[in-house]
């Protein structure tokens, strides 16, 4: 039997993808190499009555259209939001996050009057930017070089949007896609915390340090999703991360396709530089009219294609497309809630995120470590305990907890990571939780550790790079992930790509999986009927 | 240090809020700068024709208020702001707007100054950074002391002859002049100005003399008619007397999204505050130019056909072409007609075959009516006693 397409990865953009084209009539099937499907979003019982998220761990990206068109809440899927966070001091303080306005401004206020009410006009740039963003998300990056009617209307939309601003506004939006995230916060705060607070979405998943030019841009990829229309705000997925990509195999079965996970892809069989099927690691082969690849473009080109079927050109850029690794995670089982001595009893700030790292300084330092092949020795930390909201993830009383550490390189000074390494940097960010949590210690059941190397092992994801590729300007829109590729289309006829190392890039946003969908079926000449249109920004 | 717990008191307590909560039979509030207040005490009919027959207390405490003190006062208030703060004469108020550097109103306030080099300011937001920058290179002092002053309006025909029974002289008091009163061991600031359009007076003093300020004027207006109003009444009457409100009528530079929402002062009907010979002010570059190529928009007061309130109303040309935006609207009791603020485009500003559609549900089913709409001047009410000095009997 031949499918109209094989998906290449259980993860939430092969899924996604999967299912609009089950949708739209096709035989489908997907094809995942670990026991369990998930990709980046899985959530596993790695200890006895514990769920966790065992690699993202909070959700606001991942596009409500896509939602809605593949019925995820029929099938489960519910995305609960959370409460602000803490970001506590070397001096035994901290800075709340609060949803309320006027707790958040009497609370930053705290730490300077003149920040708290700078907030206001400083998330309102940042509103402008997602503005402009948001509505590029599903939308196809135009080839720069091509007339087609589509690339010109594509390009003609774009100036469209570009001409409604003022040259301040043009200026401005020029500056904020390659500044560094220190810098743009310099122009809005005073207050070191206050800063460094804001910083912390501009470092997650980028090799790169807040003082690095580019890192503001990583930020407003972190602002620009929503919960239900509250732009910015972040939630939990309930039941874990998992859970939308249970919800995603629901829906691609009820659709009638097909997934088959413990047996990875070897090869993309190509015969006359057309892309016919996969050859499995056990020897079998899934014969395809298409191959539809959920892996980074580097895995896809550098592991499962024969070089001789790729042009030189566009092999180099795939070589040299950045996937460096910077980031590591511990999930660990409680048996029971860490007491933050800083926090005043039962605060709300412990159900958000929690950092330790209080200036740009101490983050740029920590990135200084990265740089010379080591994982930093001060961590910057982004935790959560979805339990503290989620009751469906432990047993009452117990708690997960999701910590996202950086800086983890792919390499140590050159060598692959030991276990002994990995136990190390586990317990640079346990000493560093223990600090601010005394007994911490005490209360652990379980821990996985995870380096880039188990991410590359485990994920597939090359170096460990949680986006598929760094988000820096030189990698994204017209250049993810090669220029002339933008398309989801590959030099192989009939290979496409669909994961996050294209358009619009990383987090569990799965419009690169819908986008890709939609290129093949316009390829197809399929009509696009059970993809409604991206929700008009107002 | 703040208490550390501040969160879970999102809106506080006004110092006033003893007396407030007591009157307040509806329990009907509403958060407003941080602060719970008032919108309704018990009956809004009851409340808005006070203000317009005897005298009324409005809790003012949640509007924002910076002192601006040193040397250079006054010329950093001359960058900030249109008009000549160095005009303004010690003991004199005046209303004022401010613009960033392309002209887009930022907000409207009031200017008080207090002497030769202290000023203050009362608006509607929060500008504190905004401020800071303005007094870049000046020699000045600016400070957030919205939660050191307790103010209260005291507004109505009635009202100058309670602040008389409450043994405050305020016969030679004139319009947008305050005087000082010892008051219960501290001192009481009272300005003939306020939101109603009507004689009245506001009160600023300190948070510790709050209550017994309150129990002072609720004593001596007893004969006066004198009860507390919410901010749906004050909404009426500041809606007859033709002011706006920043976030309401216009969205301030500072939080605006979209930028063809941003409004200049010529926009808004205000150009006639910017004094355009006292020299550079932020925005004067801009406003000059629009006011040579002349403004996109305009700000209107209309009167509407019919009997219904056009809040939010569309408005229209040749009922066809949309031209505009009712911002703020009622059925005036004062007047007894319907009124209306909008934004409407600049060539309609002086009217002429506008309508406004307006959607009455009645019984969960929509009347839907395309109302004659007329510009009308504003301010709508506009009662002399508002201007006599010494004010007039009742």
């Amino acid at each position: 039997m031949t499918y109209d397409a094989v998906i290449i990865g259980a993860g939430h953009n092969g899924l996604v993808a999967a299912c609009y084209l089950a949708r739209a009539g096709l035989r489908v099937c997907v094809v995942e190499k670990n026991d369990w499907i998930g990709g980046a979003a899985v959530s596993r019982e790695l200890y006895p009555g514990f769920t966790y998220s065992n690699c993202s761990y909070v959700c606001s990206l991942f596009r409500p259209e896509i939602m809605r068109d593949l019925e995820l809440p029929r099938h489960g899927l519910q995305i609960l939001p959370y409460e602000g966070g803490a970001m506590f001091t070397e001096t035994g303080g901290y800075l709340g996050m609060f949803r309320d306005h006027e707790a958040n401004r009497r609370e930053m206020a705290r730490h300077s009057p003149r920040d708290a009410e700078n907030y206001d006009r400083y998330l309102r740039d940042l509103m402008r930017h997602c503005r402009f963003i948001r509505p590029l998300l599903m939308r196809r990056p135009p080839d720069l070089a091509s007339f087609r009617p589509r690339d010109l209307s594509e390009l003609a939309w774009l100036g469209k949007q570009i001409s409604g601003m003022s040259e301040a506004a043009i200026c401005d939006m020029l500056r904020f896609w390659t500044i560094s995230i220190s810098d743009y916060l310099d122009e809005y705060f005073e207050n070191p915390v206050v800063k460094a607070y804001q910083a912390v979405g501009a470092i997650i998943g980028t090799a790169l340090g807040p003082m690095s030019p580019g890192t503001a841009y990583v930020l407003l990829h972190h602002a620009m999703g929503d919960v239900d229309g509250n732009v910015g705000a972040w939630g939990y997925a309930r039941g874990g991360m998992g859970a939308i990509t249970r919800a995603l195999a629901d829906s691609f079965r009820a659709s009638g396709g097909e997934l088959r996970a413990g047996v990875g892809v070897e090869r993309v069989l190509v015969r006359d530089g057309r892309a016919t099927g996969v050859v499995l690691a056990d020897g079998d082969e899934i014969r395809a009219s298409r191959v539809v690849s959920n892996m980074d473009v580097r895995r896809t080109f550098l592991g499962h294609v024969e070089a001789n079927d790729l042009p030189d050109g566009f092999l180099k850029r795939v070589r040299t497309f950045k996937t460096r690794g910077s980031s590591g995670k511990l999930n660990i089982a409680l048996d029971g809630l860490p007491r933050f001595t800083a926090l005043p009893e039962g605060a709300p700030m412990i159900r958000g995120d929690l950092h330790f790292t209080d200036s740009i300084e101490r983050m740029e330092l920590a990135y200084d470590d990265w740089k010379s092949g080591h994982f930093s020795r001060d961590p910057f930390q982004d935790m959560m305990i979805p339990t503290t909201i989620d009751p469906t993830m432990t047993p009452p009383g117990k708690h997960f907890m999701s910590s996202f550490v950086q800086y983890a390189p792919p390499k140590i000074a050159g060598k692959d990571w030991t276990h002994a390494d990995r136990d190390a940097f586990g317990e640079a960010c346990i000493a560093q939780i223990e600090r601010a949590a005394p007994g911490f210690r005490d209360l652990i059941l379980h821990v996985e550790v995870r380096t880039p190397r188990e991410l590359e092992a485990e994920v597939g994801l090359t170096e460990g790079n949680i986006f598929q590729g760094e988000l820096t300007f030189d990698q994204m829109f017209f250049n993810r992930p090669v220029p002339g590729y933008a398309d989801y289309r590959s030099p192989i006829r009939g290979l496409w790509l669909c994961g996050s190392s294209t358009h619009p890039g990383g987090g569990v946003m799965g419009a690169p999986g819908r986008n890709a969908a939609a290129e093949i079926l316009r390829d197809m000449k399929r009509p696009l009927d059970d993809m409604r249109d991206a929700y008009a920004v107002l | 240090m703040t208490d550390l717990r501040h969160y879970q008191t999102p809106l506080r307590q006004t110092p006033f809020h003893p007396r407030t909560s007591a009157a307040n039979r509806l329990h009907a509030w509403a958060p407003w700068a941080g602060y719970a207040t008032v919108q309704t005490y018990d009956d809004l009919a009851m409340e808005h024709s006070a203000i317009r027959n005897a005298a009324t207390l409005y809790d003012l405490c949640p509007m924002i208020k910076y002192r601006i003190e040193g040397t250079d006062a006054a010329a950093c208030l001359n960058r900030l702001t249109v008009r000549d703060a160095d005009r303004l004469a010690v003991g004199g108020v005046h209303y004022t707007v401010w613009c960033d550097d392309a002209g887009h109103l930022i907000d409207d306030g009031t200017l008080f100054r207090l002497a030769p080099d202290r000023y203050r300011l009362c608006c509607q937001e929060r500008h504190l950074p905004w401020l800071l920058d303005s007094a870049f290179g000046f020699d000045v002092r600016i400070t957030d002391e919205t939660g050191e002053i307790a103010a209260l309006a005291l507004q109505g025909p009635t009202s100058a002859v309670v602040l008389r029974a409450a043994g405050f002289d305020i016969d030679t008091l004139k319009p947008f002049r305050m005087a000082e009163f010892p008051f219960a061991g501290g001192h009481l600031t009272i300005s003939r100005t306020g939101f109603t359009g009507d004689l009245g007076y506001e009160l600023w003093t300190t948070p510790d003399l709050a209550l017994p300020l309150w129990d002072s004027l609720t004593d001596a207006g007893a004969l006066y008619g004198l009860r507390p109003v919410g901010s749906e009444a004050l909404n009426i009457a500041r809606l007859e007397a033709g002011f706006i409100i920043a976030g309401q009528d216009f969205t301030p530079a500072p939080h605006c999204l979209r930028e063809d929402r941003l409004r200049s002062p010529l926009e808004m009907g205000l150009g006639w505050l910017i004094d355009w010979d006292k020299g550079q002010f932020t925005g004067r570059r801009a406003l000059l130019r629009q006011r040579e190529r002349g403004p996109h928009w305009a700000f209107v007061g209309l009167e509407i056909e019919g009997n219904v309130a056009a809040e939010g109303a569309i408005l229209y040309h040749n009922r066809k072409t949309e031209i505009g935006v009712i911002t703020g609207a009622c059925w005036s009791p004062t007047l007894k007609t319907s009124i209306a603020l909008a934004q409407v485009k600049a060539r309609h500003a002086k009217g002429g075959n506008l309508w406004a559609e307006i959607y009455a549900l009645r019984e969960l089913h929509y009347a839907r009516m395309m109302m004659p709409a007329r510009v009308v001047a504003r301010p709508f009410f506009n009662p002399t006693r508002k201007r006599q000095t010494p004010p007039g009997k009742l």
